[in-house]
């Protein structure tokens, strides 16, 4: 990027800038390996499966998940929706669906995302209201801000499954 | 004096506002900040966001103001915008640069229309698409009239794309803007619209950022500037760090390379803004 501003700029042998791309790389380098030192279990992963060991395979993603069942329920905006829903029944199947969607060994077998999520409408509001509890409850249960994003960007594309049908 | 104050004025205002959100439904940091014109973007470049948190239902007020003191030269810049329903950004700014070896103050106003064309800056498969314009006033038009310049006032046109790839860099979220902006106004509008060189050229913009958490973002913007008046009119570029308090309340601070302004080199300084949505 750098390099690329300064073909353009004849008098751009300005170190600041370059400076401040180094330091960028530097600093996503040692987030880097700090994620792989949070990894803590010793399983021989396989391709795409790191991520469900990061954040502490079943047992985190359990821990997780209760977390997140009590932030919902502590909030007013988010709880009506779930007025029908048994929450053992959403519990175990938030942690099927998440473990099948950070890429552990498991195989999502409840109702589709637009079955469960038809004739809520929720708007984008609401949704992105669930996504900031499910941040808090990642923070709750101490999940880096790296693996957060890497949860989140799996989970993103499920978006139009379920707003506003 | 009177930049300062407005400043204080602001910030006071943002603190001491009841705790009333009228619009949230956007994720922390999400929209940007405010651009030295008036809309929704980075400092330098208008982003294809719109301002403040509003979402399809609902309706945004936000309020900035903004201070750029390079060696030379000092813009103070204050305005506000409504964003409706995540759909249309009116934006309204008040320029005033402060032209220090001529002890003059230039002054323009600016009103801003953006409309989101399509996309969700994180959600779509494609990237968030905006259109805008942003007509300018120059209120002191003597010193552009002067330098060459043909009109008081002109309006640039602009279509912005942005997207936030989430967990992009080793877990960390990276987003940029690219900017194609057809435009006469010689700095900005402050030295008028047009002259001798030119009189319309299209220029490109950029910004690149990544979040180090949900509260703080770094990155850097790059805008290519017409030479409409042949004084060699520099690209402005900057490396800034903004920090996303909460939903109601940002500050941006930046480091400017505004290259040679009105032939003088090496402008180079800080850039301060703060701004809240409601």
């Amino acid at each position: 990027m750098a390099k690329l501003v300064c073909k353009s700029l004849p008098k751009c042998g300005f170190n600041f800038f370059n400076g401040f791309f180094i330091m960028l790389t530097l600093l996503l380098s040692i987030g880097c390996s700090s994620s792989i030192t949070e990894n803590v279990a010793k399983h021989s992963t396989k391709e795409g499966e790191q991520l469900y060991y990061t954040i502490g395979g079943q047992a985190g993603i359990e821990r997780l998940v209760n977390a997140f069942v009590k932030r919902i329920a502590q909030d007013q905006v988010i709880l009506p929706y779930f007025a029908k829903s048994s929450v053992k029944h959403f519990k175990q199947g938030f942690i099927n669906h998440l473990c099948a969607t950070v890429n552990g060994p498991c195989k999502y077998t409840g109702d589709t995302m637009i079955d469960i999520h038809s004739g809520m409408n929720i708007n984008e509001g609401d949704f992105n209201h669930v996504v900031e509890l499910l941040i808090l409850a990642m923070e709750d249960v101490g999940i880096s801000y790296q693996s957060q994003n890497k949860i989140l960007a799996k989970l993103a594309p499920l978006r139009a499954k379920i707003i506003k049908i | 004096m009177l930049p300062h104050l407005s400043l204080l004025a602001i910030t006071l205002m943002l603190l001491l506002l009841p705790r009333v959100s009228f619009a949230n439904g956007k994720i922390l940091a999400t929209p940007g900040v405010a651009q030295v014109e008036g809309s929704g973007g980075g400092g330098l470049v208008p982003w294809a966001q719109l301002a403040g948190y509003a979402t399809e239902d609902e309706v945004a007020f936000s309020a900035f103001c903004s201070q750029a003191t390079v060696k030379n030269f000092q813009l103070n810049s204050c305005g506000g915008q409504i964003n409706f329903y995540d759909r249309l950004e009116l934006s309204f700014a008040k320029q005033n640069f402060d032209v220090e070896p001529l002890s003059l103050t230039l002054s323009q106003q600016i009103i801003g229309l953006k409309v989101r064309l399509y996309g969700d800056f994180i959600y779509s498969t494609w990237p968030q698409l905006s259109l805008g314009i942003q007509h300018k006033l120059l209120d002191t038009p003597a010193v552009a009239f002067t330098l060459g310049a043909q009109h008081d006032s002109g309006t640039d046109i602009y279509l912005a794309a942005s997207k936030l790839h989430l967990g992009l860099l080793a877990g960390y979220n990276v987003l940029w803007n690219v900017t194609a902006r057809y435009t006469k106004a010689n700095e900005m509008g402050l030295l008028g619209f047009g002259g001798p060189n030119g009189n319309g050229t299209l220029q490109t913009e950029v910004s690149v950022a990544v979040l180090l958490n949900k509260h703080l973002a770094i990155g850097s913007e790059y805008r290519t500037k017409p030479d409409n008046l042949g004084l060699n009119e520099s690209d402005w570029q900057d490396v800034f760090v903004a920090w996303f308090v909460n939903k109601h309340f940002n500050v941006t601070f930046a480091y400017l390379d505004l290259g040679a302004i009105a032939t003088i080199p090496k402008q180079k300084g800080w850039y301060l803004s703060l701004s809240g949505s409601y």
